[in-house]
């Protein structure tokens, strides 16, 4: 992609060669549970720092496949792990243990 | 009764005098470097509790009940107490009226160590005393108790069930090589003192043995290599002991001072834990009591495994075990010996934890609640906002008992800090600890009242509010049903309560839910219950249980509720309704919905 200094908007393009397969590979190994992750946001509705914070699992989740782990990474900081996406993911995804993962791999 | 032998010695008194040497100097260092790796302020503790004549006391009345008549045992399991308690207690008689025999025949002879051991080898009887007499009828009593103990052990083996155990631990060599030395080493000293009763005397029960072998066999040929066996089996037995399970006979003494002390987990392995591991005795009644051992692929995380492998300092694994682990404290409750398993799993997830930075930044946005004017503030916690009809029935039953309250996260609120202490980031854990509390203290409280058991634990134990008075639901409307502020009716309804495992095992509010529940219906009691309930499996103390694991084990819990075909199944988390509710075949609430559905 050509990038010409400037826009109007930031950009929102994807450079899938950002995406480190090796490190996802290591998280999906450390918690399988990442991919079944169907982006229907109820973690995000639920999360207590909705408002407050920026944490966004569904969006972590769709950052670390964009390539853009920082990003998500920063997100997570402001998680508390007080697990009530747990309780109300619909896919039953093992979310605190899913946080816990990224920061060890992702760090 | 006189000495035999001018000289007071015999070769096969070495086995067991090497045994003794090594395990007696393997204590003293093991003791010694556990108070070296104590934290200062837990080694001054321990220090100061070894002047304190009260705890004295304690210390003995615990050593007497725990280490040599295993009360805990017995009132759980009466033939299994007795199998314990013969066995430690026969053991320890033995060892004393040995003793005693050798200070009133042989008074000389009492600094001799091993002479109390093989006292009958080393004197003969020249006239039937009637004090001679006397100890060896204690004597062959006390050997009969450890026998049928022994013999009772044995059995164990073959069929645990009868001693009301579905699985027992699995033994790896060393544990086999001592086990076989212990049960050896009682029928051994029968014989061997059996074969000497013609020279020594003997009593009701090594007497007629003697009689017995004399027909056939001629004993005096028999005499020497029973006593070197019984020798060697208690040298073997000593000399194994560090590396087996059997270490706890000596080291559980040692923990009940420490324990009584004052002295908390501070290290996953070292200090105050090496103390708890060593004396974890491997009985396996925490395998039975796991509620995670519904499924059998998950008995290698059985808490006396992770013991085992901590001893080990296999750290893999034991991170594995420790971070499946539910935290729902019901080993802890079942064990023995009291080895305080959660604090070292939690402690060994602190310490393994990876850092990670955290932004809590945004803690700023949150304000402070406006004071009531009868100082009560509401917490409900991030799970109770999950199950908005906990909130609205306190609510309720607040407002009918004319009490006005001041709803702390009524827009969502700062999580109370527990989850992050339980995955082992007890430093971002604090940043909470210290917003709410500083939230708390500007609101102007005196009484912080809280819906959910994993607040209420945390807001006991972690947080500094005194001054405020920190009160579980439960505990709050049974007080104003007491005080006639609100009126309960009773439905008749059959209810069953299941214990929360933060709210029972781990702040030991059992009786307040149950007497207003009682006012409210018919309560009836799970197979489980009070301290020994099962944990509904949504627990946050488990990181990576699955929820296909979690599902086998809320089913098995329900199964377990559902032993007094109840009507409804009542709870006072919002954790376990929320895990409940999908699969219970009868309806699941909460207590403040069953205390708001019966008010006048």
């Amino acid at each position: 992609m050509i990038d010409f200094g400037y826009g109007i908007s930031p950009s929102s393009a994807i450079n899938l060669e950002r995406f480190d397969r090796a490190r996802f590979d290591r998280l999906c190994a450390e918690e399988p549970d990442v991919l079944k992750c169907m982006a229907c946001g109820s973690c995000a509705a639920s999360c207590p720092t909705a408002g407050h914070g920026n944490m966004n699992l569904r969006k972590v989740i769709l950052l670390l496949g964009r390539g853009c782990d920082s990003d998500a990474l920063a997100m997570t900081r402001s998680c508390m792990l007080c697990g009530k996406c747990l309780l109300v993911c619909p896919r039953g995804i093992n979310t605190r243990h899913l946080i816990l993962s990224i920061n060890k791999i992702y760090k | 009764m006189q000495d035999r032998f001018i000289s007071g010695y015999h070769d096969f008194v070495l086995p067991f005098m090497i045994g003794m040497i090594f395990i007696l100097s393997y204590l003293a260092i093991g003791i010694i470097r556990v108070i070296i790796q104590l934290p200062a302020k837990d080694r001054k503790k321990f220090f100061l509790s070894l002047i304190n004549p009260r705890l004295w006391i304690i210390n003995l009345r615990d050593i007497i009940c725990d280490v040599l008549l295993h009360t805990k045992i017995w009132k759980r399991k009466p033939l299994l107490g007795y199998m314990h308690s013969s066995i430690a207690f026969g053991w320890f008689m033995l060892i004393v009226l040995g003793h005693i025999e050798t200070w009133m025949f042989v008074p000389d002879r009492l600094s001799t160590f091993y002479y109390p051991v093989f006292f009958r080898f080393f004197v003969m009887e020249t006239d039937h005393t009637i004090g001679g007499s006397f100890f060896f009828f204690l004597m062959d009593f006390f050997l009969l108790i450890v026998l049928s103990g022994v013999f009772l052990a044995m059995f164990k083996r073959i069929r645990s069930m009868v001693f009301g155990m579905r699985r027992t631990t699995r033994n790896q060599l060393p544990d086999r090589l001592a086990m076989y030395c212990l049960w050896a080493i009682f029928p051994v000293r029968l014989l061997a003192e059996s074969f000497t009763a013609g020279i020594a005397g003997g009593s009701f029960l090594t007497r007629p043995m003697y009689w017995l072998f004399s027909n056939f066999l001629s004993d005096t040929y028999h005499i020497l290599p029973t006593w070197w066996a019984y020798s060697t089996l208690l040298g073997t037995f000593f000399v194994l002991l560090p590396f087996t399970r059997y270490m706890h006979i000596p080291t559980e003494a040692f923990l009940i001072v420490l324990r009584n002390a004052g002295i908390k987990v501070s290290h996953p392995r070292n200090g105050y834990t090496t103390a708890q591991i060593y004396s974890c005795s491997n009985c396996g009644m925490c395998i039975d009591a796991c509620p995670m051992m519904s499924q059998k692929k998950n008995l290698r995380y059985a808490t006396v495994y992770f013991n085992r492998l901590l001893r080990r300092r296999n750290w893999a694994k034991c991170e594995i075990s420790a971070d499946k682990c539910l935290m729902c404290g019901k080993c802890v409750a079942v064990c023995p010996v009291n080895v305080d398993s959660c604090n070292i799993k939690q402690s060994l997830r602190a310490m393994r934890a990876v850092p990670a930075a955290s932004d809590y930044s945004y803690f700023n946005t949150y304000s402070a609640p406006e004071p009531s004017p009868e100082k009560v503030l509401y917490y409900a916690g991030c799970m109770t906002q999950l199950t908005p009809v906990i909130y609205k029935s306190v609510g309720t039953v607040l407002d009918k008992a004319g009490i006005e309250y001041t709803f702390m996260d009524r827009d969502g609120g700062i999580c109370c800090g527990r989850p992050l202490i339980l995955a082992g980031r007890n430093e971002q854990a604090q940043e909470m600890i210290r917003k709410n509390t500083e939230l708390i203290r500007q609101s102007g409280a005196t009484t912080l009242l809280l819906s959910c058991p994993i607040c209420y634990k945390v807001f006991r134990e972690n947080y500094d509010l005194k001054g405020i008075r920190i009160v579980h639901y439960t505990e709050y409307f049974d007080e104003l049903m007491r005080l006639g502020r609100i009126n309960i009716k009773n439905s008749g309804e059959k209810i069953v309560y299941h214990d929360p495992c933060e709210l029972g095992r781990g702040c030991k509010v059992y009786k307040e839910p149950r007497r207003v529940l009682g006012a409210a219906g018919e309560l009836v009691e799970a197979e489980k219950h009070h301290d020994e309930s099962i944990c509904c499996g949504g627990s946050l103390g488990s990181l990576t249980l699955s929820y296909e694991d979690r599902k086998d084990i809320t089913l098995h819990s329900l199964d377990n509720l559902m032993y007094a075909s109840p009507e409804r199944i009542v709870t006072a988390c919002p954790l376990c309704l929320k895990t409940f509710s999908p699969y219970s075949p009868k309806k699941v609430s909460d207590f403040a919905e069953v205390v708001a559905q019966n008010m006048n």
